[in-house]
């Protein structure tokens, strides 16, 4: 295994920058007219984002703000006065004094002309085209077009390609505007894509048979500025006219990307991202995207009790209340314990944390595979460099994480900063394949240990580096000596200048896998206390908790689950209670650098299945304890009684106290000594919701055999000749 | 009251020009823009090297700086081809790109863009036989037919059943002068070609004879024409030769006196 690890570390791939650089802003800044509106920009400005400035609209199909410039698809043509032909307005800079004219004959006939040579090639068959009604090519031509064609050859066509479950392609409706192209290079980092054959034979392809088999794909599609890459689990599906859309956020990992949810009339349809600078930019991974099939399956829709006989009965609600009542009556509040699990909700985890203190019951911690943290002060257990912090830091240190899988995003943004500024990334723990260069210092704990000594040359690194990260993945910290790994991270931190109060920094991040995490923190609910403090409960309340082992709770406690998907603790408990998940509720939610976002509720939730706070206050009722909340409003203004922050939305607050996280350190710093494996098996089923999506096995079934086959590494024979 | 066929039918006999309906699709080389998988062409295809060409590519590669290592791909390709009888394997690729550490598809797209790396298996003898204006105007679709009815090739790209020949159709190679002609092999050139002396020239290919390159009718000396040389006859040294030297050492005084000046 570690022979193994080294080979993989040893054939890094050093992926060659192939784009331009951003011009360097030269704060120079002079006039220019367009369409003799005079306009001041800066120098490093190109005439399409000084016509943007200007509020002038240009049509484009290759443009893309946060890809490389191309200039391929020629359709950004103006006239600049002085020019000799028509000029690319993406890819040429301003010059002083520049007459730029959108609106001319010349640039109106240059539109036409481009458009003219575009269509002959693209079939019309819009009517069953998927990307109908949001088509780039539809709209331009619309407006910038000519009415008819006057093309009567035949159309070439192109063999479609195999991208893999999420990508269905369409190639004869490409335009080459290498859109995908540049993504899955620059944002993705995976070289599969590329232009193969010449002139009319122009194709898009792998050449090879491969598959796209990044996190983040399907944004590929997104980016198709025709119909030629659409998503093939929503093949024929809807039509965007027929959509509502609702904006929410996702929940399926720590980020709390933006989403966008598409439904038409109770029906999930789709899930778009929608732009957040300092979270996900305007890319989503695969499994916030697709996942959300898993919530057409295997629902918990009614109460259910398991008889002894181990048959299951479905319920009303009276009834399940009844026996809850029951239950709750024949044990004493010191004889109750309390789980949160990772995708429950600030508003459900306070009322839970609230229901539970009422009858006397203490022992609300969260579910026991989670991080070791402790719940008192709040920089202990934030990604405290933040985000978008990731392009300040000089040097970043991870420990027993695979970011990639962990947060595709962040990793993306780690990717660039190494591709485009030299960041230098060190690893300890697995190895994994991040499709950019790092140094892979060890794969055990021993390593951190010299670190943290400071006998590891890692140590001379962090200490060097005036803004060093250290991100530990919360799957490290879950283990058994995750309090001893977070002790050692905090001396790294008290020696190194990971906290520089100089430079206003903070370095120490833990890398949150679930988004319920932070939030439970942040309302107090303190990890599992181990299995000694919980051996005389009798009555075992989950709220949707599924990620625990099965000996962590007694035997003869009777389990409630409270969840919206059948898994683990539906089918471990004696009582189901059927809840929402995150797009048929109300719900906020604090993601891993802690800033509070809401999710809104796009459709409702099947049958009997109700928003998870009204349940825990219907039950309050019945057990004589009411809650003194009745509208998510009241629930809410509670919530800023308890933490103030959890009620600004959208907002990061500085948290302090570094300094006093550092030097507390709690247990032993004595670590176990073993490896750090690979924290997400696999990326596409972490969570009840993905687990039961089809989507998300088909790409586990189609992805995981070729998982990290499908990017070829360099071979270093030719070096050793 | 018409079927949907008829109406189809009568659309496309009014819209399309007959002329227009018959666009039989240009056969590149290679002819084909994603890997397709034969027996003696998968990616586990052995390909190696040979000695003296790993120092060629030591050669070649020393030309860029280290970390533009990817501008050798067409010389690599080119190497590989020739060494693997003028047909690139998609393994000789997948060499390639590992010396050059760049991902294998940004060798796939060069490869696939130019037309003279062949893809496909060619025979012993690749016939290139150019068809631009001149050679065309001087009977190059002459020379095609000849050396389909000398080998049995039917049509372009095709490889002679014993395996000897391949035809391809190939735009101007710049002997215009000594039209019509073909190259043979991506190295040869034979000028100045008849019916007659194609089929003479195949015959000895396949016999294995020796065979001059070059303008193939006993008149022609180089690109001259029938009267020899015309013009520049009574010029002496046609290079230029300048004394680098001795101007530098001219330039260095000048700065000299100008800088004592100041």
């Amino acid at each position: 295994m570690f022979t193994q690890l080294l080979r993989r570390n040893r054939k890094l791939f050093t992926a060659p920058v192939r784009y331009f650089r951003p011009t360097q802003t030269l704060n120079n800044k002079f006039d220019i007219f367009v369409d003799g509106k005079p306009i001041t920009v800066d120098s490093s400005y190109t005439i399409f984002q000084a016509c943007h400035e200007a509020g002038v609209t240009i049509p484009r199909f290759c443009y893309h703000e946060r890809l490389a410039v191309a200039g391929n698809c020629r359709m950004c043509l103006v006239e600049v006065e002085g020019a000799p032909k028509p000029v690319a307005s993406c890819a040429m800079n301003v010059m002083p004094n520049m007459k730029v004219n959108t609106k001319s004959e010349t640039t109106k006939v240059a539109r036409g002309g481009v458009l003219e040579f575009l269509l002959a090639n693209h079939p019309l068959d819009c009517p069953i085209c998927d990307q109908g009604g949001e088509c780039d090519l539809q709209d331009i031509s619309q407006v910038y077009g000519y009415q008819e064609s006057r093309f009567n050859e035949y159309k070439r066509a192109v063999e479609d390609k195999y991208l893999g479950p999420i990508i269905r392609t369409v190639m004869n409706r490409c335009i080459h505007c290498t859109r995908c192209i540049r993504f899955t290079e620059q944002v993705a980092g995976e070289h599969t894509l590329g232009t193969t054959g010449r002139g009319n034979y122009t194709e898009i392809g792998t050449y090879v048979e491969a598959l796209v088999t990044n996190e983040l794909s399907a944004n590929a599609v997104d980016l198709c500025p025709v119909g030629a890459l659409t998503h093939l689990p929503y093949t024929f599906v809807a039509r965007p006219w027929e959509l509502k859309s609702v904006y929410s956020i996702d929940v399926l990992d720590g980020m709390g990307s933006a989403i966008e949810v598409n439904y038409r009339g109770g029906e999930l349809m789709r899930i778009l991202p929608r732009v957040h600078e300092e979270i996900n930019l305007e890319w989503i991974s695969d499994k916030t995207r697709h996942a959300f099939d898993g919530l057409k399956k295997q629902r918990l829709s009614f109460p259910i009790l398991k008889t002894p006989g181990g048959d299951i009965k479905e319920l009303k609600w009276e009834e399940a209340m009844d026996i809850m009542r029951d239950q709750f009556d024949q044990v004493s509040g010191d004889e109750i314990a309390g789980f949160v699990g990772k995708l429950a909700d600030l508003e459900s985890t306070l009322a839970f944390r609230d229901l539970l203190h009422r009858l006397g019951c203490e022992h609300v911690e969260s579910s026991s595979i989670a991080p070791k943290l402790n719940a008192n002060l709040r920089s202990e257990y934030l990604f405290n460099s933040t985000i978008p912090g990731v392009e300040d830091a000089d040097y970043v240190l991870m420990v027993g994480s695979n970011i990639r899988t962990e947060a595709p995003l962040l990793c993306s943004r780690i990717r660039s900063r190494v591709d485009e500024h030299g960041l230098e990334v060190g690893i300890v723990g697995y190895a994994p394949n991040l499709k950019h260069r790092y140094s892979h210092h060890g794969t055990t704990t021993d390593t951190l240990k010299e670190i943290a000594d400071g006998s590891h040359p890692a140590f001379e690194k962090l200490r060097e580096a005036k803004r060093p990260m250290v991100i530990v993945s919360s799957h490290a910290l879950s283990r058994d000596d995750g309090e001893a790994i977070l002790n050692n991270i905090k001396a790294i931190a008290e020696s190194t200048n990971v906290i520089n109060h100089e430079e206003r920094w903070n370095g120490m991040n833990v890398l949150h896998n679930d988004i319920g995490r932070v939030g439970a923190l942040d309302l107090g609910i303190q990890p599992y206390s181990g299995k000694d403090n919980i051996k005389n409960k009798k009555l075992v309340y989950l709220l949707a908790a599924d990620e625990f082992r099965e000996e962590d709770i007694p035997e003869d406690a009777f389990v409630i689950y409270q969840g919206h998907n059948g898994d683990k603790g539906a089918n471990f408990a004696d009582l189901v209670l059927p809840g929402s998940s995150y797009l048929e509720k109300h719900g906020s939610y604090v993601n891993m650098d802690g800033r509070t976002q809401i999710g809104r509720k796009a459709v409702t939730a099947p049958a009997l299945a109700r928003e998870d706070w009204t349940i825990l206050r219907a039950l309050s009722e019945e057990l004589g304890a009411p809650l003194p909340y009745d509208s998510i409003e009241e629930l809410r203004s509670r919530m800023s009684d308890l933490a103030p922050h959890l009620i600004k939305y959208d907002a990061l607050e500085s948290s302090g106290f570094e300094d006093l996280v550092v030097k507390n350190k709690r247990g032993s710093s004595e670590m176990n000594g073993t490896t750090f494996e690979d924290p997400i098996d696999n990326f596409y089923m972490t969570d009840s919701i993905s687990r039961n999506s089809q989507v998300m096995a088909r790409c586990s079934k189609e992805f995981n055999p070729k998982k990290f086959t499908n990017f070829k590494e360099p071979d270093i024979d030719f070096a050793g000749r | 009251m018409f079927s949907q066929r008829t109406i189809f039918n009568k659309l496309m006999k009014t819209k399309m020009p007959t002329s227009l309906i018959k666009t039989p699709a240009r056969a590149f080389s290679g002819g084909f823009y994603n890997h397709r998988s034969a027996e003696d062409n998968v990616e586990e295809t052995p390909f190696e090297f040979t000695e003296e060409n790993y120092k060629e590519i030591k050669r070649i590669l020393n030309k860029f700086p280290e970390n533009y290592k990817q501008s050798g791909i067409i010389h690599l390709c080119f190497l590989a081809q020739k060494q693997n009888n003028n047909f690139l394997t998609l393994s000789a690729m997948n060499k390639v790109a590992k010396i050059l550490e760049v991902p294998p598809i940004s060798v796939y797209e060069v490869t696939s863009f130019y037309t003279m790396f062949n893809r496909e298996p060619v025979g012993k003898y690749h016939l290139q036989v150019c068809a631009t204006t001149p050679c065309m105007l001087r009977g190059a679709y002459d020379i095609m037919d000849t050396i389909k009815e000398k080998t049995g090739i039917k049509h372009l790209m095709e490889t002679s059943k014993d395996g000897l020949f391949t035809l391809q159709e190939v735009e101007c190679l710049g002997a215009c002068a000594n039209a019509p002609m073909m190259q043979v092999n991506n190295e040869w050139f034979y000028e100045d070609l008849t019916p007659e002396n194609t089929a003479l020239l195949l015959e000895r290919m396949r016999q294995g004879e020796g065979f001059e390159p070059g303008p193939q009718i006993p008149e022609r000396k180089n690109a001259e024409g029938p009267q020899g040389r015309t013009t520049l006859t009574n010029v002496e040294h046609v290079f230029h030769e300048r004394d680098f030297k001795a101007a530098k050492e001219e330039w260095e005084a000048a700065k000299a006196e100008q800088a004592a000046k100041q």
